[in-house]
């Protein structure tokens, strides 16, 4: 509101082209111009935070309503609560977000096992479908597969002949 | 309850025993799902690059279904209603919401500021349950979800969940007049519903790219349109620029986003290496191939990180860019409109339904662009429709 109501009057010409027409944003937007009172909206009832939320430091609560599905648990969990120590334009939040990402697969492969399930990673990834619709393209992947991991052991190996 | 369940990059299976949601809002609504799509952009959070994608999450935020249970708050729904739920979760009381943003609603997602608060779609979007199961928690019931006109095919109901309006905000967002030419990258569903949409503000000529041959003759006959595959076309740019009489087209429209083909330095970079937020192939195109003066409208989604695109020229050429996720909730009423009359026909896009117990390969076929598949719908046991 503050905004609006300043006065401009010391600045010569403020606003002499003011065109509210010119609204590149039409009809995405609907600018009521009362749209400058900063975060002061009368907000939703405050759903009941029974779960650790992480929420972004570019703003000062958690939003009124929030989804519960997986809060953060185990090593990721911790990357991630460091990750929310930084703004959403650090890499330093983004990074270890995507690192978290990969450190939960391995936690939740350890989580299936401890709970006595193997994962079925061929069926996980559709495999039936893909052996149905792209044989080809299945072998190939194998086959990239194969190649990847001999080259890595055949460096390994070299490797440990040097140091031999 | 049955629910898809996601385990790692290009790992998804079926989940037999996901606890029931609850309501843990008073403006919250449980919803049994009847259907629900898979769309390009779950793509995104199946290849692992979106980060803050949490294992155990489940995905979906494309689902229509029936009013199971209503929270204390809760007055423009009752039990038993069935019900198109819009991807985006909105407040309706911020300033956003206020100004019809409903994309970019400031009370439903505390982990990123700038993105709103979406069904499924990871903890960069809020970390809610999604759609893809037999039940699930509906925030904000007074505002997104609106009851299925009676008559309304449920495969059109759930088309209007996002890709429809998905479609036509892009064509909007273009800020078409009439006689211009539109030039749209991507011919999957959103693609082929934003050629369609063109024509709707006046389009003079649409013409699409893509590298599927099923899709692009798809699109031609469905949206009426020029339809070419940039895999036999050696610079896209160029070709352009030779169709429209070397100037570019008035609007091109990014219906790709993080997932693009067609440029190998792009690829790596963007969705091997994760060195920028997605591969901006399609954005690139887009920005060289418009007119000067033009506009380039970005529905196709991209990671938060950051991305290479020529910014350079589009300041040079004076192009404006436009983008956001779609406010289905404005423009639900007058799509409802276009489908009842017959101006639009989204349920012809599916070409895929598969039980929900089958998501793993759904996911693989959509994901490959195997079967001619276009827009796969999920249907849990539970559906009854
Ligand atoms: N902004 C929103 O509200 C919103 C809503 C829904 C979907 N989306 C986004 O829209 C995009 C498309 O979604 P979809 O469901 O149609 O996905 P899709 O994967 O079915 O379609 C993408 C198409 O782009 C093609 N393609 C790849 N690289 C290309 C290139 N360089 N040029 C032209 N075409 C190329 C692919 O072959 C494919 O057919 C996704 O990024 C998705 O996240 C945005
Ligand atoms: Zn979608
Ligand atoms: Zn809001």
């Amino acid at each position: 509101m503050e905004d609006t109501k300043k006065d401009y009057s010391h600045i010569k010409g403020w606003g002499i082209d003011a065109d509210p027409k010119n609204d590149p944003t039409y009809p995405m937007r609907k600018r009521s111009n009362d749209d400058h009172g900063g975060y002061n909206w009368e907000r939703p009832t405050q759903q009941p935070i029974n779960v650790e939320v992480l929420h972004s430091i570019e703003r000062p609560n958690v939003t009124a309503v929030f989804g519960t599905s997986k809060p953060p648990h185990g090593l990721s969990g911790m990357m991630r609560r460091f990750a929310f120590t930084y703004g959403e334009g650090s890499f330093n939040h983004w990074l270890p977000l995507l690192m978290a990402d990969r450190v939960d697969v391995v936690e939740g492969i350890i989580d299936d096992l401890k709970r006595g399930y193997i994962p079925n990673i061929f069926a996980e990834r559709g495999g039936k479908a893909e052996w149905k619709y792209n044989r080809k393209g299945m072998f190939f992947k194998i086959a990239v597969g194969v190649a990847i991991t001999t080259a890595t052991v055949m460096l390994l190996r070299g490797k440990s002949d040097d140091e031999d | 309850m049955l629910a898809m369940n996601y385990r790692g990059p290009q790992r998804v299976r079926l989940d037999r025993n996901k606890p029931m949601p609850e309501i843990l809002h008073p403006q919250d609504a449980i919803v049994r799902v009847t259907r629900s799509c898979i769309c390009g952009s779950d793509l995104h959070l199946y290849n692992g690059n979106v980060p803050d994608t949490r294992v155990g999450e489940t995905f979906g935020h494309e689902f229509i279904g029936v009013v199971e249970e209503i929270g204390s708050e809760v007055h423009k729904l009752k039990v038993g209603d069935q019900v198109i739920v819009p991807f985006n979760i909105a407040c309706g009381q911020c300033t956003f919401c206020k100004q019809e943003l409903y994309g970019n609603c400031h009370e439903a997602n505390p982990m990123a500021t700038a993105v709103g608060g979406i069904f499924g779609y990871s903890h960069i979007a809020g970390g809610y349950n999604g759609g893809q199961a037999e039940y699930v928690r509906v925030p904000y019931a007074n505002v997104g979800p609106m009851v299925i006109p009676s008559g309304m095919h449920p495969d059109d109901a759930v088309m209007l969940t996002d890709v429809v309006p998905t479609g036509y905000q892009a064509a909007e967002m273009g800020g078409i007049q009439k006689g211009d030419t539109v030039v749209v990258f991507g011919a999957g569903p959103v693609g082929i519903m934003a050629a369609k949409c063109a024509w709707l503000f006046g389009a003079g000529r649409v013409i699409v790219f893509d590298q599927e041959e099923y899709r692009l003759d798809f699109v031609r006959k469905y949206a009426q349109c020029e339809a070419y595959n940039f895999r036999s076309i050696e610079d896209p740019v160029v070709f352009m620029k030779k169709t429209t009489d070397s100037l570019g087209a008035d609007v091109c429209i990014d219906a790709v986003g993080a997932e693009a083909a067609g440029s190998k330095m792009q690829t790596i970079t963007g969705r091997k290496l994760l060195l920028q937020a997605g591969s901006a192939t399609a954005l690139q195109w887009a920005i060289n191939s418009v007119k000067k003066g033009g506009i380039v409208s970005v529905v196709g989604v991209y990671g938060p990180t950051g991305n290479l695109i020529p910014i350079g020229n589009a300041l040079n050429k004076g192009v404006t860019i436009r983008g956001n996720q779609a406010s289905v909730k404005r423009l639900l009423p007058r799509l409802i409109e276009h489908v009842q009359n017959g101006v639009l026909d989204p349920k012809a896009l599916i070409t895929h339904h598969f039980p929900l117990e089958e998501v793993s390969d759904a996911y693989r076929i959509f994901s490959d662009k195997l079967d001619n598949c276009i827009k796969p719908v999920l249907v849990p046991p539970s559906a009854k429709i």
